[in-house]
C-alpha cells in the first residue's frame, strides 16, 4: 500500500514546540517568513521545557552585580575544557535580553521588592538563577511562548505530526516527511529552511526526567540526513531525581529547587553525610555539581550504603513546617497528598537522565553543515561541554531558539524551494506506507529493554565491559526491529509509532555508546571506571556522522561553514 | 497473595463499533492508572493506544480519559485493587482506544 500523501509548503519549518522551537517560530515569523511549527504531541505541552521547575541562569545583575563574562567563565569551568566557546558565549551574552523579553511578555519571574529574584546554584559564582514560583518555571515559560506564538501572524501550528525523515535536496535539506498520527498518513513538507528543535534523548534511559517524546529524534534525523553530531557521550544525570516513596503529579527533579531554597542534607543508610568523601563538603548547603553528585551517590549505593530503593536519602528534617510553607506554598499540600511529610522523614533520591550535552554540530548562527538545516536548544551540541551548569538549559533554549529563527528566516528569504534529491521523499513515504507482519517483538517491551541496558551500562558509571554489553543489546534489538513498521497503519497506531521511535532511539543509543567506548578517560558526565582520570589528549571533541551507512567517529573538529 | 487491579478498557477506531477488553494488572499501592496502562502495553498488548507525554508530572495534560464515567488525568488518578472502567473522553472526537482529538482546531494539521 502507498498511502496518499498530504502536502504542505512553508518558508521555515520548525520541528518541536518547546521553548527553543516556539521562540524560533516567533522570530522567523517576525522577520516576515511563513512558519509551520510542528510537534509530535500537542503544541507547547510536551518536551522538556514544560517540565523545568526552576533555575534559569542569566547574568541579569538583579540580585548582585553580574556580567555575562562571569556566567561564561562558570559555564566553561563546568564544561571541563570541551565547551564550544562561541556557542557558550552566545548563551551567556544573549541570555539577559531573552529573559527580559520573557519578562515583557508576562512570564512572571519571581520578584522581591520589585527586583527579579536570583537564586544561588551549584557551579555559579553568585546568585544568578531566575525562576517562577512555585515550581512553575517551565509551565510559565511554555504558556508565555504559546501566547506569543498565537498572537504572531504567519505561524501555522500542527500537533500530532511526527517527523520521520528530513528531505534531502541535492546539497542540503528541503523540508521533511512526517507521519500524521491522527490519520496515519504521510505528509510531505517542503521548506526553504528547517529548524530541528526536538530536545534531547532522556527517553533512552529507564529513569529520566523528561517527556516520553524526548527519544533523540532530532539527532537521528540530522544524522540520517548527513549532518554531524558532537559530544554525544556526554549525558547529564541529575543526581537527586525522586526515587521513593511513589510521588505522582510532580516532576522527579523537583528536589533541585528545594535544595536551592532550603539546603538539605544528602545521607547514606547510616544517616551520615557522605559527599565530603568525594571531595565536596556540603555542610547543609547545595554546592555539589551534577557530575560529582551522581558519581558520589552511585558509589555509596555500590558500597552497600544505599537506601532501600537503591539511592540515598535527602533530608529536609531541619526545616520547620513554616519554613517549608514559606518557600513552597501549595507544593507542601501536594506532597501531603502523596503521604510525604518532609519534617518527619527523608525522601529517597537517585541519579536520573536529565540532559544531553552533545547534539547536532552547529555554528553560532545555529547553522549546520547542510544548507537549509538549522538546530536550536538542547538539540544543539557543544555549548555546555562535558557537563552542563545548572540553569543553562532554558537559557540555551531561548537564546538558541531566537538565533535559529532569525538565521533560518535570513536563509529562507534568499532561498527557493528545492526539489528533493529524487529519492528521500519517496523512501520516507514508502516506509510510512509499508507494513511488516505482526512481529514477535513487543515494541513497548523492546523500548523498556533498551532503556534498561542504557541505564545500567551507559549511565553515570561506564566501563568497556558494560558498554560492549549495551552494544550487543542494541545490535540484537536492531535486528529484531526489522526494516518495516508493523501495525495497521491507521490512526494513532502506537505499535507503529513505537517502531519509528525505536528506529531513532536505537541509532542514537548506538552513537552514544560507541562514542563513550572510544573516549578512554573520565571527564565531566562521562565516567569510565576503567579510565578514572582525565587525559590531556582527550581535551577534544568527538564528532560522529554516517558515511556509507556506517557510523564514523572522528576526534577532529569538522570545520563548519560560516554564516549561510 | 498479590492484589490485582482489573482494568476494563474501551477499544476501537469507531465509537459505534468498539469492544471492551479486560486486563489484570498487578496492583502496587501508589501507582497510577497510567502506570497500569503502560504495564499493559509492555506486558500484554503494545497496540493499546493512550496519549501521554510527561508520564508523571501532570504537566502535559494529554492523558485525559474517563474513569468510571468521570474525566481524570491517567497520570494522577490512582490505581485501585478493584475493577476500573476506562473509556475515551465522550465529549471529544474519538481517534483510537483511549485517544481522543483534544488539540484546539488551530493546532491540527490541515494541509496547505
Amino acid at each position: 500500500m502507498i498511502l496518499e500523501s498530504m502536502r504542505a509548503e512553508t518558508d521555515v519549518l520548525v520541528i518541536g514546540s518547546g521553548a527553543a522551537g516556539m521562540y524560533a517560530a516567533i522570530e522567523a515569523a517576525k522577520a516576515g517568513c511563513r512558519v509551520l511549527l510542528v510537534d509530535r504531541s500537542l503544541i507547547g505541552r510536551g518536551g522538556a521545557t514544560v517540565m523545568a521547575q526552576m533555575t534559569v541562569a542569566v547574568a541579569l545583575g538583579a540580585e548582585t552585580p553580574d556580567h555575562w563574562s562571569y556566567h561564561y567563565r562558570d559555564t566553561l569551568v563546568a564544561g571541563r575544557g570541551l565547551c564550544n566557546e562561541p556557542l557558550s558565549q552566545l548563551l551567556c551574552e544573549d541570555g539577559p535580553d531573552c529573559i527580559r523579553s520573557m519578562d515583557d511578555w508576562g512570564v512572571g519571574w519571581a520578584r522581591k521588592n520589585g527586583r527579579i529574584t536570583q537564586a544561588m546554584a551549584p557551579g555559579h559564582d553568585r546568585p544568578r538563577c531566575v525562576y517562577v514560583d512555585f515550581l512553575n518555571t517551565g509551565p510559565a515559560v511554555s504558556k508565555t511562548l504559546r501566547t506569543v506564538v498565537n498572537k504572531t501572524d504567519g505561524i501555522r501550528k500542527a500537533g500530532d505530526l511526527c517527523i520521520i525523515d528530513l528531505l534531502r535536496s541535492n546539497d542540503g535539506v528541503a523540508g521533511a516527511v512526517a507521519l500524521h498520527l491522527s490519520s496515519g498518513a504521510p505528509v510531505i513538507v517542503s521548506a526553504k529552511a528547517t529548524i530541528v528543535a526536538t530536545g534531547g534523548l532522556t527517553r533512552l534511559y529507564r529513569r529520566n526526567s523528561a517527556s516520553t517524546n524526548m527519544g533523540g529524534d532530532g539527532y537521528a534525523l540530522a544524522l540520517r540526513a548527513g549532518a554531524s553530531l558532537v559530544d554525544m557521550e556526554f549525558v547529564q544525570f541529575f543526581p537527586i531525581g525522586h526515587l521513593a516513596p511513589r510521588l505522582v503529579g510532580m516532576d522527579p527533579i523537583m528536589w533541585d529547587p528545594f535544595r536551592y531554597k532550603l539546603g538539605g542534607r544528602l545521607l547514606n543508610n547510616r544517616m551520615e553525610e557522605f559527599t565530603q568523601n568525594y571531595g565536596v563538603a556540603e555542610d547543609g548547603k547545595y554546592v555539589i555539581t551534577r557530575d560529582t553528585g551522581s558519581y558520589a551517590i552511585m558509589k555509596e549505593v555500590e558500597a552497600g550504603r544505599g537506601s532501600p530503593h537503591g539511592g540515598v536519602y535527602l533530608s529536609f528534617q531541619h526545616c520547620s513546617e513554616a519554613a517549608l510553607r514559606e518557600a513552597f506554598g501549595p507544593v507542601i499540600d501536594r506532597l501531603a497528598a502523596n503521604n510525604i511529610d518532609l519534617t518527619k522523614t527523608p525522601i529517597e533520591v537517585a541519579p536520573i537522565a536529565h540532559y544531553q550535552m552533545g547534539g547536532i554540530a552547529a555554528g553560532v548562527e545555529m547553522q549546520t553543515a547542510l544548507p537549509g538545516l538549522f538546530a536550536a536548544g538542547e538539540a544543539v551540541g557543544g555549548a555546555n561541554g562535558a557537563n552542563r551548569l545548572s540553569g543553562n538549559a532554558v537559557t540555551e533554549a531561548l537564546v538558541f531558539g531566537r538565533r535559529a529563527g532569525r538565521s533560518a528566516a535570513l536563509f529562507a528569504k534568499r532561498a527557493r524551494h528545492q526539489p528533493d534529491d529524487g529519492g528521500s521523499a519517496r523512501r520516507a513515504v514508502e516506509l510510512i506506507s509499508s507494513s511488516a507482519p505482526q512481529p514477535d517483538l513487543n515494541s513497548a517491551e523492546a523500548i523498556q529493554l533498551l532503556q534498561s541496558t542504557m541505564q545500567d551500562n551507559v549511565g553515570p558509571l561506564r566501563s568497556r565491559a558494560g558498554l560492549s554489553s549495551a552494544l550487543r543489546t542494541i545490535e540484537r534489538l536492531s535486528g529484531a526491529l526489522g526494516d518495516r513498521p508493523p501495525g495497521d497503519g491507521r490512526r494513532f497506531d502506537m505499535q507503529r509509532l513505537d517502531w519509528f521511535d525505536l528506529r531513532n532511539m536505537l541509532l542514537v543509543a548506538r552513537v552514544v555508546t560507541e562514542a563513550a567506548l572510544v573516549r578512554t578517560e573520565t571527564r565531566g558526565a562521562h565516567r569510565r571506571e576503567d579510565y578514572p582520570n582525565a587525559a590531556d589528549e582527550w581535551e577534544n571533541n568527538q564528532y560522529v556522522r554516517i558515511e556509507d551507512g556506517r557510523i564514523v567517529p572522528s576526534k577532529l573538529s569538522a570545520p563548519l561553514a560560516a554564516v549561510p | 497473595m498479590t492484589e490485582t487491579a482489573t482494568l476494563k478498557i474501551w477499544r476501537g477506531l469507531d465509537i459505534g463499533a468498539g469492544r471492551w477488553e479486560t486486563y489484570a494488572v498487578p496492583f502496587e499501592s501508589g501507582q497510577t492508572i497510567l502506570d497500569g496502562l503502560r504495564w499493559i502495553r509492555i506486558n500484554c498488548d503494545p497496540t493499546l493506544a493512550i496519549r501521554f507525554s510527561c508520564i508523571n508530572a501532570n504537566a502535559c495534560k494529554e492523558c485525559m480519559i474517563e474513569l468510571d464515567g468521570k474525566t481524570v488525568y491517567a497520570c494522577t488518578a490512582r490505581l485501585q485493587p478493584r475493577e476500573m472502567t476506562l473509556a475515551p473522553l465522550s465529549n471529544k472526537k474519538l481517534v483510537r482506544d483511549l485517544v481522543t482529538e483534544i488539540a484546539p482546531p488551530a493546532e491540527r494539521f490541515a494541509g496547505s
